[in-house]
């Protein structure tokens, strides 16, 4: 079971250059909404046509553009769950089901007797699409994806539309049905979280490109390049000078920060996760006096952010309610401490 | 009392069954042709959509004296296509009904094509994406997927159709022209008893026209409303 995607397309002013493979794990596609995830998804499917390249599934080429290959989708066994499922809106469930399937009547309604019990439809049979609610639409549309046998199965941010409870639930579920899928499974998400429960790998898409490929933790410990700390949800990025091999110096906020581990040459950026300062300072070598310059209440995080003196820019710092459980006032200064292990080097 | 009996007793019903006849004939070309051209040109690229689009509208578009013009240049059997159909299949548009179907077909075609097309582009293309991926052939999703999904449409579509064809006066005076009991529809009727000052019988077919107009756009609303259950009221 392997997936090799190679394809670039041109939409307009848009092109798309997405490079990745995926060999018998969840692979995650993280980018910015409209960065060409739903586009690299449609053109595995082969309901879009890529200008060039190839597409392998399983040793199967579905697209090669030099080969002239370009394989229908309905021969390609790829399940697509579409972001909003796209489930037949004037057929009820039991035909929803139903439709995928052919040969003997009697046949196609045990199996979608069987499809219903497995996926928890029971008493929905005979309900249209727009009368169940999103979770119900879920499973109902893995449910018709799961009837047609396909040999990878591609999500389509599957919980874009859902609120937060809902989610959480729903996301459980959709790993214990993923669970006993034997095939591929591509899923793509604006959402780090989403992709960091759900992928043990991921590829970042930024503008259409693919930028960085590798093993999903890894990637959020290390990201390597400014797009992806950014996409991983790193909040504080900022420009540095590199003065010599252990050295830093970050003009937007006035600081200079030593590294035991060398700095490479083609360093630009440094990065730290707001959670990770240390009030107080601990036994950090990188520390400094700022000052509270701003703050945000949230339920259950106090965000603040901090400024050094002389320094441009401002340094977000969350820290959580239950290990803080009142906030500090606008203008206190206090000592913060940079954790070498929680820096991170990042390229262009 | 005795002159309404009189005036209906008398009165010449052919004019009413040629125009439902035609009507019903004409929509059901009009209906597949329509849908199929939709179709096509919903698939097409954009340059090719604009000059077919283009082409197919214009009917609607012209004084129905041109398309006539043009049916009368084409199916004359004076004309080599006219007289190879006369001559080889026996076909004759001019003068006969075949000629009333016809000009109806050309002028209602466009209310058909361009209903079925806009509801067709109103589908949802992520359902076709889906019936692909899922492995239904190209003809299951468009009559079992899109074609409900865009019956509302296609509904009204039909109707406006009918209910142009049945009314067409201008191209089925040139083509077919006004044979009582052969090409004579009720539009026609009435002109040429007004031109005798029948005011009378023009009005009695008025009357007539119209009731037929309400009574098949009330029950095709009865119908597409009923099936359209999710449609909500403002």
């Amino acid at each position: 079971m392997s997936i090799e995607v190679d394809i670039t397309k041109r939409i307009k002013d848009f092109s798309l250059r997405v490079q990745f493979s995926g060999d018998h794990m969840r692979m995650g596609l993280l980018g910015a909404s409209g960065c060409g995830k739903s586009m690299t998804l449609k053109c595995i499917a082969g309901v879009e046509r890529p200008d060039k390249g190839r597409i392998v599934l399983d040793d199967q080429v579905l697209f090669d553009s030099e080969k002239k290959i370009n394989l229908p989708p309905q021969q390609r066994k790829i399940g697509y769950l579409f972001q909003n499922y796209a489930l037949f809106p004037t057929m009820t469930v039991e035909q929803n089901l139903a439709c995928v399937l052919s040969g003997k009547k009697a046949e196609k309604e045990q199996r979608v007797r069987e499809q219903i019990v497995q996926y928890q439809l029971q008493g929905l049979e005979k309900h249209l699409p727009g009368e169940l609610s999103g979770g119900q639409q879920q499973r109902v549309a893995l449910a018709r994806m799961m009837l047609a046998q396909p040999k990878m199965i591609m999500l389509d941010e599957p919980f874009s539309a859902m609120d937060g409870y809902l989610k959480d639930t729903l996301q459980r579920e959709l790993l214990v049905w993923l669970a006993d899928f034997p095939g591929e499974v591509v899923m793509v998400s604006h959402s780090r979280d989403e992709i960091y429960k759900f992928c043990p790998v991921l590829t970042v898409i930024q503008e259409g490109h693919s930028i960085y490929s590798g093993k999903t933790k890894e990637v959020f410990e290390n990201p390597v390049y400014r797009e992806v700390a950014k996409l991983t949800g790193c909040k504080n990025i900022a420009e540095v000078q590199r003065m010599d091999a252990h050295t830093v110096f970050v003009k937007d906020w006035n600081m200079q920060l030593h590294f035991t581990r060398e700095i490479e040459e083609h360093v630009r950026y440094v990065g730290v996760r707001a959670h990770r300062l240390l009030a107080g300072g601990g036994d950090c070598p990188n520390q400094s006096e700022m000052t509270i310059t701003g703050y945000v209440d949230t339920p259950f995080e106090h965000q603040y952010l901090l400024q050094k003196q002389g320094a441009e820019g401002q340094i977000w710092w969350l820290v959580a309610k239950n290990i803080e459980k009142d906030s500090r006032p606008i203008g206190a200064q206090e000592i913060f401490g940079f954790p070498e292990s929680d820096l991170m080097l990042l390229q262009e | 009392m005795e002159d309404v009996m009189t005036f209906l007793e008398g009165l010449d019903w052919s004019p009413l069954l040629i125009s439902l006849k035609t009507g019903v004939v004409a929509t059901i070309f009009s209906f597949f042709l329509g849908i199929w051209a939709a179709r096509r040109v919903v698939k097409a690229g954009p340059r090719m959509k604009a000059v077919v689009d283009g082409i197919l509208t214009l009917p609607m578009v012209l004084p129905p004296t041109v398309a006539g013009f043009f049916l009368l240049l084409l199916f004359s059997t004076k004309r080599p296509f006219g007289a190879f159909l006369y001559d080889s299949f026996g076909i004759k548009a001019v003068q006969t009904w075949f000629g009333c179907i016809l000009a109806a077909t050309v002028i209602a075609f466009p209310l058909m094509y361009r209903n079925a097309r806009a509801a067709f582009e109103q589908v949802d293309v992520n359902l076709i994406y889906a019936g692909r991926t899922l492995g239904l052939s190209e003809t299951k999703i468009f009559w079992k997927v899109v074609m409900p999904a865009a019956g509302p449409g296609v509904v009204s579509g039909t109707i406006l159709t009918f209910a142009r064809a049945m009314g067409e006066y201008g191209a089925t005076s040139m083509l077919a022209g006004n044979i009582p009991g052969k090409t004579g529809t009720i539009s026609q009727r009435i002109a040429m008893v007004i031109q005798n000052g029948d005011y009378g019988t023009a009005g009695f077919w008025v009357v007539v026209i119209m009731l037929i107009a309400f009574v098949i756009i009330f029950i095709m609303n009865l119908v597409s409303g009923k099936k359209m259950k999710q449609v909500h009221r403002w």
